[in-house]
């Protein structure tokens, strides 16, 4: 199937910013869904509100577009309900991770086969610039006019705690590196976290004169760094790339099957 | 075959109810005084094949019944006051994006933590607006378990047929109160099943087009159809729009699929109308108070009766009018501090012999108190 089978062309032009970092996520997304060849009648996008949330919009899955934060606890739902279908989450860093933080911890530890995408750009870009979880000290922000003095999470190192069983990190630059982890996440038995760094121009890269699109997709070249590279080794202020977790365990709905059988008077 | 008889809580009554009327997905979170609907729910839901999940707070409960619903299947919750509040949001996510699905709030006193596990009335309003924005909302509530029972099931037929989240507005002293409950067989109670679309596959299918009739039939998640669903103002595919005719005509639809049938979805109980004098007009626990001072003063010669209502939303003024039409006094029994009164008074000739007779310290209303009451509005002193 063509790549343009996978979106709903007539909702297009997008509404993201010029430059904005998300159109290489939903291309590395759809790459994902084409070499997986599912079928679009087996994917559900649960999105919730924010620039990022509006993916699950433009693609021709079954679509439900939520509320800022929940996206995971109404993908929950549309999972345990439903479990042969394939759930995917696309989320901002403040979805996932300051409003919609509680669910991520949750669904990461039930281990519920689902993945969730935390487009990672530091920033509340649809409300104008605020400072979100994963802007750090030092950001400037809408907020933050004095520069943040809020402290910021690590995605992966909140997912690894969590539970999630499948958590990888890439940036908008490498583009086929995310398809790869998008494509791995989505088979993954179990909670799937990839984080993607992407660029918002328009309000973290201005707020911290990061310059123009271009320049920011290739600082996240620059400022990352391979898994265990000896890059890092070097200098430890690089952020690192790669799959952190890859492991196999209980998944949450098939475990509910037991409870199923349990009930019925089985086992 | 005979009816199964059990003697058991109000809150159990429910769950049984919502069993019977087929609730395939349950998603709570645990709060007195409505835990035991969460409890049997773990406990009968997956032996009758379908699912249960403790979520980890209120909020995150009604969105995955929401996202539950889509998948087709019927889908509830429960809950009381403060998880009643943080189900706002996906409670107003339910009624934009037009979602069947059942939230029971069984009250407890407020405003917050309040009174845990002391009986309330007084989340009656709030099932009506808490929810921001402009919106309509069905709320139905019983006083005995037998009316639990039927209105469990009543509030699943209601939220298929009209896609719409309906409220079962319970309350504490109902909830945990144990008396018989005769389980019906199954056919005596009539079911409502989803409508679902006959539109093929390949042929455009809109999610938001209603029939001629009103009604919207749905296509499963997973099935062959692909549509947008959100919270925000849309178009027949579901797709975000800020066109202003489609918002107007949306906001209407809403509202008016509930309140262009809030005869259709009145569902209240008679007591000694036809030749009464004064008449109370009450629900849920207080009613049971209520019906008992009524039948006391019959025994009396005085001539009361007793309107009981179990739809409080939309509120059934047509009834409520011709009910109390050229009566001496109206009663109005409840456990706040005044609620439904105001739309006794907005519906009835007379605003002025409409009288509150009410409890709110956390006790039960007996019937001593509105004895009391009644005493002082028929001039007789305490």
């Amino acid at each position: 199937m063509a790549l343009k089978d996978y979106i709903r062309e007539r909702f297009f032009p997008h509404m993201w910013c010029a430059g904005c970092g998300h159109g290489t996520v939903l291309n590395s997304l759809l790459r994902a869904v084409e070499q997986l060849g599912l079928s679009k009648n087996e994917i559900v996008m649960v999105s919730g509100i924010g620039c990022s949330a509006r993916i699950s919009g433009y693609v021709d899955f079954h679509s439900l577009h939520t509320l800022h934060g929940r996206a995971l606890a109404f993908a929950t739902g549309v999972k345990l309900s439903k479990p042969e279908l394939n759930v995917i989450v696309p989320m901002g860093d403040g979805d996932a991770l300051a409003i919609g933080g509680n669910h991520f911890l949750h669904a990461a530890r039930r281990n519920i086969g689902m993945t969730a995408i935390v487009m990672n750009n530091k920033i509340y870009g649809m409300t104008g610039g605020q400072f979100s979880p994963l802007t750090g000290i030092g950001g400037m922000a809408t907020t933050a006019p004095y520069a943040s003095i809020d402290r910021s999470f690590d995605v992966v190192e909140i997912a690894k705690a969590a539970g999630a069983t499948y958590v990888a990190r890439s940036t908008a630059f490498h583009a086929q590196e995310c398809t790869k982890m998008i494509h791995d996440a989505i088979l993954h038995d179990g909670f799937s976290v990839v984080e993607i760094m992407t660029q918002c121009p328009t309000y973290y890269g201005r707020k911290n004169k990061l310059g123009e699109a271009p320049d920011m997709i290739k600082r996240f070249k620059d400022i990352t760094t391979p898994i265990g590279s000896k890059a890092k080794q070097e200098n430890p202020d690089l952020i690192e790339r790669g799959v952190f977790v890859e492991k196999n365990l209980p998944e949450y709905c098939a475990e509910y099957d037991k409870i199923i059988e349990r009930a019925k008077g089985g086992a | 075959m005979s009816r199964q008889v059990k003697f058991v809580q109000g809150n159990e009554a429910c769950m049984e109810g919502a069993l019977y009327a087929g609730v395939q997905f349950y998603a709570g979170y645990p709060i007195t005084p409505s835990s035991e609907i969460t409890e049997g729910m773990a406990m009968r839901l997956p032996a009758a094949g379908g699912k249960f999940i403790q979520m980890e707070d209120e909020i995150s409960s009604i969105c995955a019944i929401v996202g539950a619903s889509l998948t087709g299947h019927k889908v509830m919750t429960a809950t009381s006051g403060p998880g009643f509040s943080l189900m706002q949001e996906g409670l107003g996510y339910a009624i934009m994006a037009e979602i069947p699905c059942v939230i029971v709030n069984v009250m407890r006193g407020g405003p917050s933590t309040g009174l845990p596990t002391h009986g309330s009335q007084g989340d009656v309003m709030q099932a009506r607006w808490g929810v921001h924005g402009d919106h309509s909302i069905v709320a139905l509530t019983a006083s005995s378990h037998q009316d639990v029972f039927e209105m469990t099931v009543e509030a699943f037929n209601i939220a298929e047929t009209y896609r719409t989240p309906v409220i079962l507005l319970l309350d504490e002293t109902v909830g945990h109160m144990r008396e018989k409950l005769e389980i019906p067989e199954p056919g005596e109670l009539p079911l409502v099943e989803r409508l679902r679309t006959n539109v093929r596959e390949g042929v455009n299918y809109h999610p938001y087009l209603p029939r001629e009739d009103g009604r919207l039939p749905m296509s499963d998640f997973g099935g062959v159809h692909r549509f947008n669903v959100t919270g925000l103002y849309h178009d027949m595919w579901g797709f975000p729009t800020s066109d202003p005719k489609m918002v107007h005509d949306l906001i209407r639809h809403l509202i008016d699929k509930i309140e262009n049938r809030v005869n259709v979805l009145a569902r209240y109980k008679e007591y000694y109308l036809d030749d009464a004098e004064r008449v109370m007009v009450s629900y849920g626990c207080s009613a049971r108070s209520a019906l008992h001072v009524v039948k006391d003063r019959r025994q009396r010669g005085e001539r009361l009766g007793l309107l009981e209502l179990q739809t409080l939303w939309p509120f059934p003024a047509d009834v409520v009018k011709h009910c109390c039409a050229g009566k001496k006094s109206v009663i109005v029994v409840e456990m706040n501090t005044g609620q439904i009164v105001h739309e006794v008074k907005k519906a009835v000739d007379s605003p002025d012999n409409v009288f509150l007779a009410n409890r709110v310290d956390g006790e039960y209303i007996t019937p001593p108190d509105i004895l009391k009451i009644l005493r002082l509005i028929q001039g007789k002193g305490v």
